[in-house]
C-alpha cells in the first residue's frame, strides 16, 4: 500500500515536472512570466496597485481609472503595431524600423484632411471617417513602398525601412506645411480617450478589436502558414506555389495599416501632432514586443498571442517605472536591464537549462513534502 | 585498447526525448583501415559521429583514442579537432561567401596577423596535389558542390587527423570525382589514417573498405571484415531481414510500347528557360514512368525545373492534354495537375520549423486557395493518412519536419505531392541520402502510381534504379538532350554509353 | 502584374520624396546663382545655416523671422541651407564661403568642429554672428552670438511661481531630453528652489522627452498612485498639453484659481490660448526671434562699431495667464 501510495506520488511529480517543463519550453512562456513577476512586484510594493475605480472626468462622464487601465490605454498602439511587426518579422526576416515615422505621416494626413488648410478649423472639413480612410490609403501606401523595396528589390528589411525612418517626420511636417493644426471639435478625440457615457478609454477597444480581426484573419486565411512558410524557406514555399514576394509585399501592407490606426489613436489622443516627437522610438519597442514574444527576430515561425502579451509586458514595465519614480537619467538603464534579462531568458539556451532543473528538482520537491 | 586500434568507442549510449539514438554502442578504428558504418536512415550513424566529434554529448560510454591515456572527453567540434579527429558531412558546413583558401583555413591560422598571399599558395598546392579543380582565391559559393564538397575534403586533410569521418562525402560527385576521392582516401590509409565512411552506396563500400559496422534501430548488429559478407547479407543485416530482393521491383513490359499515338499529358515543345538548358522537346504519356538521366550538371534537374516553372521559362510552348497552357510560376504548374519534388531537399523542398502536418498539407492548401484554409481535424486526418501511409517515422504530425531524418523528411515531400494528387509528378532525386528500405519502397511506389494511371518523370543518379524503374529514358549532355532509350536499348551498358557520347 | 503595380507604386513614392526633399536644399543653391547672375552691389549678401525647420515649432518661427527679415526690400541677399548634421553645415558655410558671402549667420546643429571653417571665413573677410546656439571655438572667430539664457527663462518662472505664495509646493517636473540646454536651464532653476526651500517638493521628476504623450503617462502614474499635488511643472508646452490631459480624465481642477497651477515654455500659440482662457497659468518664452537682434548688429557692423558684448542674451518673457492679452499672443505666439 505505502509503496504503491509513493509510486503514485513519485508519478504525480514526474507529471507536474514534465508539465512545467513542457510550460517553460512554449513560446508563450516568457511573455507571461514576465508579466506575472511584475504584477507579483508591484502587488508586494503596493498592494492596491490592481485598484480600479470609477471616477468622473473633468466634462462630467464616468471614466475608470486605476493603474490597470491606464496600462491597458496605453499599450493599445503598441499592440496594434506589435501585429503588424510580428508578420513583417515572420515573412521577411527584419523589421520595419520606419512606423514611428509613418505614425507621423498618416497623424499629418489625416489632420491635413480633417483641417484643409486652416490650421484651426472651427469646424471639420471632412468627415473623421473619410480622413481615417485616406490615412490608411496613404499609410499602406508607405507600407507598400518599404514592402516593395524589401520584396521586390531585395534589400534587408532595415535598410530599406530607413529610408522612412529619416524621412519620414519631414514629409509629415510638410504635409501640413509646418502647421501644427489643433482639432477643435470634442469628438475627435474620443478615439484616442472616452466616448462619454463609456467609462472604458476608447483605445482598449480599437485594440481589442485589432486583436480579434487579425484572430480572424490567422483562422480564415491562410496567413499564418503562408508568411511563416516565406520566412522559413523562399525557396520551397516558391515550389509550393507560393509567391513570397507577394506575401513579404503583403505584410508590410498590413504593417501600414496598423500604422494608420496606430496613428489615429496618437493624434486622436491630443487632437494635435507634433511631429518630431509624435510616437519616437515605438519602432524600436515594436520590435522588442515581437522579441519578447519569443519569436525569432530573423523570420519564420511567429505566435501573434506571444507578441501582443510582449507589447503589454513593454508598457507595463514603463508603467511600473514612473510609479516608482525612478531618476530620468537612470530610466533607459533600468529598461534595459529588465530587457536584457528577459531576452537572456527567452534564449533556447537557457530555457533547456531551466526545463532540466524543474524536471530534476519538482519530483525531489515533492518526495520532501511528502515525507 | 586492442592492438593497432586507434579509436576504440565502448558502450555508447545517447538518448533524445522519446527517442533512443544509441544504444550500448560499439565502435573500433584500426590504423590505416577505411571502415564503412552502415544501416538505414535512423539507425544511429549519424547520432554516433555526432558524439564522437562533440556535436552531441554522451549520456553513457566511453572514447579512448590512440596517444591518450584513458578515456577523452569531447565536449566540442574542437576539442575532436584538438584530438585529430575530423569530419566531412554531407551537407556542406563551409561558408559560400568566402573564397577556397579561407575556408581551408579559417579558424586554423595562428595570431591575429595572416599572411593570405602564403597562405593562397599553400592552399593551391594542396588543391593541385589532390587534383581538386578550384583556384583557392575562388568564391566557394560559385563552386559546384561536388568542388565545394572536396575544398570541405582538403580542409580535413590538412589538418594532419588521425581519423577521418567522411559523411556521404560521395552523395553529390560523379563517378570520375568519387574515383578521385578514392585515391585520396587510399593514400591517407597508406599513411596510417582511419577513415570512417559513411555512405549509403553499397558498390562504393566493396571498392575502397576494409570492414564493416553495421548499426541497425541505434544498436551495434556486428562487425565485419568485408570479404566475409556478402552484399545480400549486408543489406539484410541493414535492413534486420531477408532482402525482399531488389529484382522484385520490376516494371511490368506489357505496358510499355513504343511509339504511342494518344494524346500526351504533357508535351514541351522546344522549351527552354533562365537556367541555360539547350531548347528540348518532351512528352508524357498517361501511365507512363519516364527519366531524365545525364552526369552531374548535365541539366537533366534544369529541364524538370522548365517544365514545373521552377525556372523562369524563356521560350517553348507547352501543352497540356493537347491543350496550349502557360506555365510562368510553380502555381501554374500546380493547377495543371504536376507536382515536383526536388533534387536539394534542405534547400527545396522543407520548410524546416514547420511540422510535419503543415508540411504534408502546404502544397494542397496553397492550390485551395489563400482564403481556405483547411480546418485543424482536416489537416490533422490528411497528415495522419500519409504518415500510415508511407510510414513516416516521427514522434508526431506535430513535430518539427527538420527533426526527422533525412528518408522520412523525403516520404513528408513525397505525401506532400502525393496528397495534392497530381496527373504528372515529378521526382528529382526522391532517393538521394535515404536508406535502401525506402528507396525500394519509393521505386515500387513510383510503379503503383504509374499503374493507377499516374504519369511520372524520374531521375536518380543511380543508374540501376533508373533503368528499373523507367521505360524511357532522355540522356542529357552538356545541358543538351542528346537521346532517348527505350524498351531494348535501355539496359546500363547503353545507358553508359549515351551519357558518355560513343555509340 | 501586381509586381508593375507595386513598382508604379515605389516610383511615386520616390517621386513624392524626392520632391519633398528638395523643398529647403535648392532654395539655396537658386539664390546663390541668382545672386552670381545679378550682383547687386547695395545689398548685404548673407549665408544663413539653420536647423531644418520641421525639427520643432521653436524651429519653424525662428526661420520663418530670418526669412521675413533678410529681404530685399531691407537690403539684404539672403541664402539658406538647412541641415541637422553639422558636417552638412559646415560644408554649407564652405560653399557660402566660395560664394563670398558678406555674412555668415550659424545655428550650428553641433558645438565642435567649426574652428577651422571658421578660420576660413575670417580669412576671406567674412565675419560670422552666431545665433540660438553657441559653439565650441575662439571668441575671436565671430563677432556676436545671440543666445537664449535657459537659465534665466527657467528662473524667472520659479520665481513667478514663488510669488504664487502657496502654503506648500508639491511639484510634479516633466523634464525635456536629458542633457539638452533647455532641460538643464530650466530644471536647474526649479532644483536650486526645492533644495532651498522646504516648502516645496518634487512628487515626481521624470523625464518625458518633450513628447505629450509621457507627460500624460507620468501625471497619470502620479494621479493613480494617489499622491497630492498642486504644481505641474512641465519644461514645453507639449509636456504640459499632455500633463493637462491626465487631469481632465481624473477630474483634478487646474488653472487660474484652480487646484492645480500649470506652467508650459516655449510659447507655443496654442499654448498662450490656454493661458488666456485661464487653463494654463504661465508659460515662460523662449524667444526664437533673433533676427532683428542680428539685424542691428550687422547694420552697426556696416557703420563700423562693433557690438559691445560678443554674447547678446536676448529678452524673454514669461505670461501669467492673469494678465496676458489678445495682443500677447498674437504677438508672441509661435
Amino acid at each position: 500500500m505505502a509503496s504503491f501510495k509513493s509510486a503514485s506520488q513519485e508519478s504525480a511529480a514526474k507529471r507536474i515536472g514534465s508539465f512545467l517543463a513542457k510550460l517553460v519550453k512554449h513560446q508563450i512562456f516568457i511573455p507571461i512570466a514576465a508579466l506575472l513577476i511584475l504584477v507579483i512586484f508591484n502587488l508586494i510594493a503596493d498592494p492596491s496597485f490592481f485598484a480600479i475605480s470609477l471616477d468622473q472626468n473633468s466634462l462630467g462622464n464616468p471614466v475608470f481609472s486605476g493603474y490597470l487601465i491606464t496600462i491597458l490605454d496605453n499599450a493599445s498602439e503598441l499592440v496594434i503595431l506589435a501585429i503588424g511587426m510580428t508578420l513583417v518579422t515572420a515573412a521577411s526576416g527584419g523589421q520595419d524600423i520606419s512606423v514611428g515615422s509613418a505614425i507621423a505621416i498618416s497623424g499629418s494626413v489625416m489632420l491635413r484632411v480633417l483641417c484643409g488648410t486652416n490650421s484651426r478649423p472651427e469646424v471639420l472639413q471632412a468627415p473623421i471617417i473619410v480622413a481615417f480612410l485616406v490615412c490608411c490609403v496613404v499609410a499602406m501606401l508607405f507600407g507598400a513602398f518599404n514592402g516593395t523595396l524589401v520584396a521586390i528589390f531585395k534589400i534587408q528589411p532595415m535598410v530599406a525601412t530607413l529610408i522612412l525612418f529619416t524621412a519620414g517626420r519631414s514629409v509629415a511636417a510638410w504635409i501640413n506645411k509646418n502647421e501644427l493644426p489643433i482639432i477643435s471639435d470634442a469628438s475627435f478625440g474620443y478615439y484616442g480617450n472616452f466616448i462619454p457615457g463609456i467609462p472604458i478609454p476608447t483605445p482598449i477597444f480599437i485594440a481589442v478589436a485589432c486583436m480579434i480581426l487579425i484572430a480572424l484573419v490567422l483562422k480564415f486565411t491562410n496567413l499564418g502558414l503562408y508568411t511563416q512558410s516565406v520566412g522559413i524557406n523562399a525557396n520551397s514555399s516558391r515550389l509550393n506555389g507560393i509567391d513570397p514576394a507577394l506575401i513579404k509585399f503583403i505584410t508590410f501592407v498590413i504593417l501600414g495599416l496598423c500604422v494608420a490606426v496606430a496613428g489615429f489613436i496618437k493624434v486622436s489622443r491630443f487632437s494635435t501632432i507634433n511631429y518630431s516627437v509624435i510616437a519616437k522610438d515605438i519602432e524600436m519597442d515594436a520590435i522588442l514586443a515581437v522579441a519578447l514574444g519569443g519569436n525569432a527576430l530573423n523570420g519564420g515561425k511567429f505566435n501573434m498571442g506571444a507578441s501582443i502579451l510582449g507589447a503589454y509586458v513593454i508598457q507595463f514595465l514603463t508603467t511600473t517605472l514612473y510609479k516608482f519614480n525612478v531618476v530620468s537619467s537612470a530610466l533607459p538603464a533600468y529598461k534595459a536591464v529588465v530587457v536584457i534579462i528577459l531576452v537572456v531568458l527567452s534564449a533556447p539556451i537557457v530555457r533547456d537549462k531551466i526545463t532540466e532543473t524543474w524536471k530534476k528538482l519538482a519530483p525531489v520537491k515533492i518526495a520532501k513534502e511528502a515525507s | 585498447m586492442q592492438d593497432g586500434a586507434i579509436l576504440e568507442m565502448r558502450g555508447i549510449s545517447k538518448y533524445f526525448p522519446g527517442v533512443r539514438a544509441l544504444h550500448d554502442v560499439d565502435f573500433t578504428l584500426h590504423e590505416g583501415e577505411i571502415h564503412a558504418l552502415m544501416g538505414e536512415n535512423g539507425a544511429g550513424k549519424s547520432t554516433l559521429i555526432k558524439v564522437l566529434t562533440g556535436v552531441y554529448s554522451k549520456d553513457a560510454g566511453q572514447i579512448c583514442i590512440k596517444g591518450s591515456s584513458g578515456s577523452v572527453s569531447i565536449r566540442s567540434p574542437e576539442d575532436a579537432q584538438k584530438i585529430g579527429i575530423s569530419t566531412v558531412y554531407q551537407e556542406i558546413t563551409l561558408c559560400p561567401n568566402l573564397t577556397v583558401a579561407e575556408n581551408m583555413y579559417i579558424g586554423r591560422t595562428k595570431g591575429s596577423l595572416t599572411h593570405w598571399k602564403k597562405i593562397n599558395t599553400e592552399a593551391g598546392k594542396l588543391l593541385d596535389s589532390l587534383g581538386i579543380p578550384a583556384s583557392p582565391t575562388m568564391q566557394l559559393s560559385s563552386c559546384s558542390i561536388a568542388v565545394q564538397q572536396m575544398v570541405a575534403i582538403a580542409r580535413a586533410v590538412d589538418m594532419e587527423c588521425k581519423v577521418l569521418i567522411l559523411d556521404e562525402p560521395t552523395s553529390s560527385l560523379d563517378d570520375q570525382e568519387v574515383s578521385k576521392l578514392f585515391r585520396l582516401m587510399l593514400d591517407l590509409k597508406a599513411k596510417g589514417v582511419g577513415i570512417i565512411f559513411v555512405t549509403h552506396f553499397l558498390d562504393q563500400v566493396y571498392e575502397v573498405c576494409d570492414r564493416i559496422t553495421v548499426l541497425r534501430d541505434g544498436k551495434l548488429v556486428g562487425e565485419y571484415v568485408i570479404g566475409d559478407l556478402p552484399k545480400v547479407q549486408l543489406v539484410s543485416k541493414m535492413l534486420g531481414k531477408e532482402l525482399d530482393d531488389l529484382s522484385g521491383i520490376q516494371k511490368n513490359a506489357d505496358e510499355i510500347y513504343v511509339g504511342r499515338t494518344e494524346v500526351p499529358v504533357f508535351e514541351a515543345i522546344q522549351l527552354k528557360s533562365s537556367a541555360n538548358i539547350k531548347p528540348f522537346d518532351f512528352a508524357i504519356y498517361r501511365g507512363e514512368v519516364n527519366g531524365f538521366t545525364g552526369l552531374l550538371g548535365s541539366g537533366r534537374s534544369e529541364c524538370v525545373r522548365a517544365i514545373f516553372g521552377a525556372d523562369k521559362t524563356t521560350g517553348g510552348t507547352i501543352r497540356i492534354d493537347g491543350k496550349k497552357a502557360r506555365i510562368s510560376k510553380p502555381l501554374d504548374a500546380m493547377k495543371h495537375g504536376i507536382s515536383y519534388l526536388p533534387e536539394d531537399r534542405k534547400r527545396d523542398g522543407i520548410v524546416g520549423d514547420l511540422s510535419v502536418r503543415e508540411n504534408i498539407i502546404l502544397a494542397l492548401q496553397v492550390m485551395k486557395g489563400f482564403f481556405r484554409p483547411f480546418s485543424r481535424a482536416q489537416a490533422e486526418a490528411f497528415a495522419d493518412e500519409y504518415i500510415k501511409l508511407l510510414d513516416i517515422k516521427t514522434a508526431s504530425s506535430d513535430t518539427p519536419i527538420k527533426s526527422l531524418s533525412g528518408g522520412n523528411q523525403q516520404k513528408v515531400i513525397l505525401a506532400r505531392w502525393l496528397l495534392s494528387n497530381p496527373v504528372y509528378l515529378i521526382l528529382d532525386e526522391p532517393t538521394r541520402g535515404i536508406d535502401i528500405g525506402t528507396k525500394v519502397e519509393i521505386q515500387k511506389l513510383v510503379l503503383k502510381l504509374a499503374a493507377e494511371g499516374k504519369s511520372i518523370t524520374f531521375i536518380s543518379s543511380e543508374i540501376d534504379e533508373m533503368y528499373r524503374t523507367c521505360s524511357r529514358l532522355i540522356v542529357m549532355r552538356d545541358r543538351r538532350v542528346v537521346g532517348e532509350l527505350r524498351g531494348e536499348d535501355l539496359t546500363q551498358n547503353k545507358i553508359m554509353a549515351t551519357i558518355a557520347g560513343g555509340d | 502584374m501586381k509586381k508593375y503595380l507595386a513598382l508604379v507604386l515605389a516610383l511615386c513614392m520616390v517621386f513624392a520624396l524626392c520632391a519633398c526633399g528638395q523643398k529647403a536644399a535648392p532654395e539655396a543653391s537658386k539664390d546663390a546663382t541668382a545672386a552670381s547672375v545679378e550682383p547687386a552691389a547695395e545689398l548685404i549678401k548673407v549665408g544663413i545655416i539653420n536647423n531644418d525647420p520641421n525639427e520643432s515649432g521653436y524651429r519653424t518661427a525662428n526661420d520663418k523671422d530670418m526669412k521675413a527679415t533678410f529681404t530685399k526690400e531691407s537690403g539684404y541677399e539672403a541664402s539658406f541651407a538647412y541641415s541637422l548634421k553639422n558636417d552638412e553645415q559646415i560644408a554649407a558655410a564652405q560653399k557660402f564661403i566660395q560664394d563670398e558671402v558678406d555674412y555668415l549667420l550659424i545655428s550650428a546643429a553641433g558645438t565642435s568642429g567649426w574652428d577651422s571653417v571658421l578660420k576660413d571665413a575670417q580669412a576671406a573677410g567674412i565675419r560670422v554672428i552666431l545665433f540660438d546656439r553657441t559653439i565650441d571655438a575662439d571668441e575671436s572667430l565671430y563677432e556676436a552670438s545671440i543666445v537664449s539664457d535657459m537659465a534665466l527663462e527657467g528662473k524667472t518662472a520659479v520665481d513667478w511661481l514663488a510669488s504664487q505664495n502657496l502654503e506648500t509646493y508639491n511639484v510634479i517636473h516633466i523634464q525635456g531630453v536629458m542633457g539638452s540646454s533647455a532641460q538643464i536651464g530650466r530644471t536647474g532653476a526649479l532644483d536650486e528652489m526645492v533644495a532651498a526651500n522646504d516648502k516645496w517638493k518634487l512628487v515626481t521628476q521624470q523625464t518625458a522627452e518633450w513628447n505629450a504623450e509621457t507627460a500624460q503617462q507620468i501625471v497619470q502614474a502620479v494621479i493613480d498612485s494617489g499622491k497630492e499635488f498642486n504644481v505641474i511643472y512641465a519644461e514645453n508646452d507639449d509636456m504640459a498639453k499632455g500633463a493637462v490631459a491626465a487631469l481632465d480624465k481624473a477630474n483634478i481642477s487646474h488653472g487660474v484659481g484652480k487646484d492645480v497651477i500649470v506652467i508650459g515654455f516655449d510659447c507655443n500659440k496654442w499654448a498662450l490660448e490656454e493661458l488666456l482662457a485661464g487653463n494654463w497659468n504661465y508659460d515662460g518664452q523662449c524667444n526664437p526671434f533673433q533676427a532683428a537682434y542680428i539685424d542691428t548688429i550687422i547694420k552697426d557692423l556696416e557703420k563700423g562699431t562693433a557690438p559691445a558684448k560678443k554674447v547678446v542674451i536676448m529678452q524673454e518673457k514669461g505670461f501669467d495667464a492673469s494678465t496676458i492679452t489678445q495682443e500677447d499672443v498674437d504677438k508672441y505666439g509661435i
